[in-house]
């Protein structure tokens, strides 16, 4: 969806994101308060999540996050918006989406997965430990 | 994606840089979605000007820099020429007249005011509202808009029957520039036909009742597209307005369909098309009751601030504000701001309206709104608003406890400082 490849830890939730008021472009953490990954930060992380909720500003936050320097490393989402792709798109980091297992049951928290936008391939390096 | 001879042109650079930055940010976004083309749109309502903070040490390099970067995604600080398409700035952070109440920093004010001077140059309506359709932008059924603002998309495409997407800073920024937004989603008819079934069981007349309405539309069919039926009535644009805005936050709705009512539903078949939802979920006197519940987050029954016009308040909502504020005054503890766009703040001050609200304590605010600025007056701990929109995020935003009501029951806090509530 985005090309590129990247290699980081997975920060998973099967909670949608919103962008405006739901993340904090400055650090890359999630603030929304009901969220379950409130406080936590996903900048250099592998964010695995359903996609995005929300204002229409949802791109032009995580395209600050890039300006930053606290984009997450890769996005890898379930469900396909207008605000998924462009923020994807101008947050410029590899994107992928379609996958043919569910990757809320295969991606855990803290694995080291390595993702290749081009081949289209996701491998999970190394196991969280737990 | 497939091109026109005229939009490879555009991406060659033949209308200059920031048009081949444009046309590149809109094949790599339009590729992303999977769209098999571009549509031509002449009609872009999105966000252009530089309120916030964060954009200051950006536009200390110029405004170009700004639309550059933030409207196009461009690495390169491109000249930014005429807008190609017809465009308005959607709602902004600072309200050009009543920033120092706001208490917004005289050099934000300032850089405000220098962004719209450049892009007003090059065409952008300063419209400053998230309701462009009450001011002068009223797409016609049909038409291909590149829209932003949840509240603004949903009324397009279930009230107007135009079409558009929830579009982005940068997709509106391009599509300005070109004319032209990835042809996916709502643009395309098979795309806009209910896939929901909501039966209405209970009354629902008054703006409260609209409201209550659209919150519970949003939870129960998320993203989905609604087609509501029943005990509906008073169909207008303040209550199609207040209904989508509501929808919009609690669930993410872009489109809905009240067969009879809005523009692609004469009948609930012409809704639906060839497939008609099965199930139904039933809207009725608990579930409204529940739905009044879940706006209210505040426990504190002191009021300390009163706010109205989200979305920006028509003529008529002024014009009632004033009439039950008439010959009233607020209580000393509480402020209370209306919000409506600059164009109808300038018909409520000839028809006395203004002045009205403003005999009774009150301010009447244009541009902006406290969910969008996250500025409030000073140290308001307790707010009660008309609005499932700002109830739903403002305690979140500026943390504090929220009380959601009728415009009356708004108003009658106001007075008293204490929130008595309609259950």
């Amino acid at each position: 969806m985005v090309s590129g490849r990247a290699e980081g830890e997975a920060l998973v939730t099967t909670q949608t994101i919103s962008g405006w008021g739901g993340i904090n472009e400055r650090d890359g953490s999630i603030i929304e308060r009901r969220h379950e990954l409130v406080g936590q930060s996903f900048a250099g992380k592998i964010l695995v999540f359903p996609g995005a909720k929300g204002s229409s500003g949802w791109s032009a936050f995580f395209h600050m996050t890039r300006i930053n320097g606290v984009a997450p490393a890769a996005m890898l989402f379930t469900r396909m918006t207008t605000k998924m792709a462009l923020g994807a798109v101008v947050t410029r980091v590899p994107s992928m989406t379609d996958f043919d297992q569910d990757v809320f049951d295969t991606i855990r928290t803290g694995d080291i997965v390595s993702v290749d936008a081009d081949a289209g391939e996701v491998v999970i390096k190394h196991r969280a430990e737990g | 994606m497939q091109l026109t001879d005229t939009e490879k042109a555009m991406r060659d650079g033949e209308g200059g840089e920031a048009v081949a930055a444009a046309m590149d940010l809109l094949i790599r976004y339009g590729n992303a979605l999977g769209a098999e083309r571009l549509v031509e749109t002449d009609n872009v309502a999105g966000a252009f000007n530089a309120s916030t903070p964060s954009v200051r040490k950006i536009a200390e390099n110029g405004m170009a820099e700004v639309f550059s970067k933030l409207n196009l995604d461009s690495d390169k600080t491109v000249e930014i020429p005429q807008m190609a398409a017809r465009t308005c700035q959607l709602i902004t952070g600072i309200d050009d007249q009543n920033w120092a109440l706001q208490g917004a920093d005289p050099q934000m004010v300032q850089m405000q005011r220098d962004s719209e001077a450049f892009v007003g140059k090059r065409g952008v309506n300063l419209m400053a509202t998230c309701t462009p359709y009450q001011v002068g932008n009223v797409p016609t059924f049909g038409e291909h808009c590149a829209w932003m603002e949840s509240s603004a998309v949903i009324y397009c495409n279930g009230a107007l029957g135009g079409r558009t997407n929830v579009e982005g800073k940068e997709s509106t920024g391009a599509a300005a520039l070109t004319g032209r937004i990835p042809y996916w989603g709502y643009h395309l008819t098979e795309n806009r036909y209910g896939n929901r079934h909501i039966r209405v069981d209970v009354p629902v007349r008054s703006m409260l009742d609209w409201g209550l309405l659209g919150y519970f539309t949003g939870e129960m069919v998320e993203e989905n597209i609604p087609v509501l039926e029943g005990d509906l009535a008073g169909v207008d644009l303040v209550k199609l307005k207040h209904f989508g805005a509501a929808a919009a936050s609690s669930g993410g709705v872009e489109m809905y369909h009240i067969p009879g009512h809005t523009p692609e539903a004469r009948i609930a078949d012409e809704a639906f098309g060839t497939s008609r939802a099965e199930d139904f979920h039933v809207y009725d006197a608990a579930a409204r009751k529940k739905m009044y519940d879940t706006l209210q987050s505040a426990e504190d029954r002191k009021v300390d601030f009163i706010m109205l016009g989200c979305p920006h308040n028509s003529i008529e909502q002024v014009g009632r504000i004033a009439h039950l504020l008439d010959g009233k005054r607020l209580h000393p503890d509480v402020a209370l701001w209306v919000h409506t766009p600059r164009a109808i703040r300038t018909v409520a001050e000839r028809s006395g309206y203004v002045a009205r609200i403003e005999a009774a304590g009150g301010k009447v605010m244009s541009d902006t709104c406290p969910a969008i600025s996250r500025r409030l007056p000073e140290g308001v701990r307790v707010i009660a608003t008309d609005s499932a929109k700002q109830a739903h995020y403002l305690p979140a935003i500026a943390k504090v406890q929220g009380w959601f009501g009728s415009l009356e029951a708004c108003i009658e806090a106001g007075l008293t400082g204490t929130w008595k509530g309609d259950f």
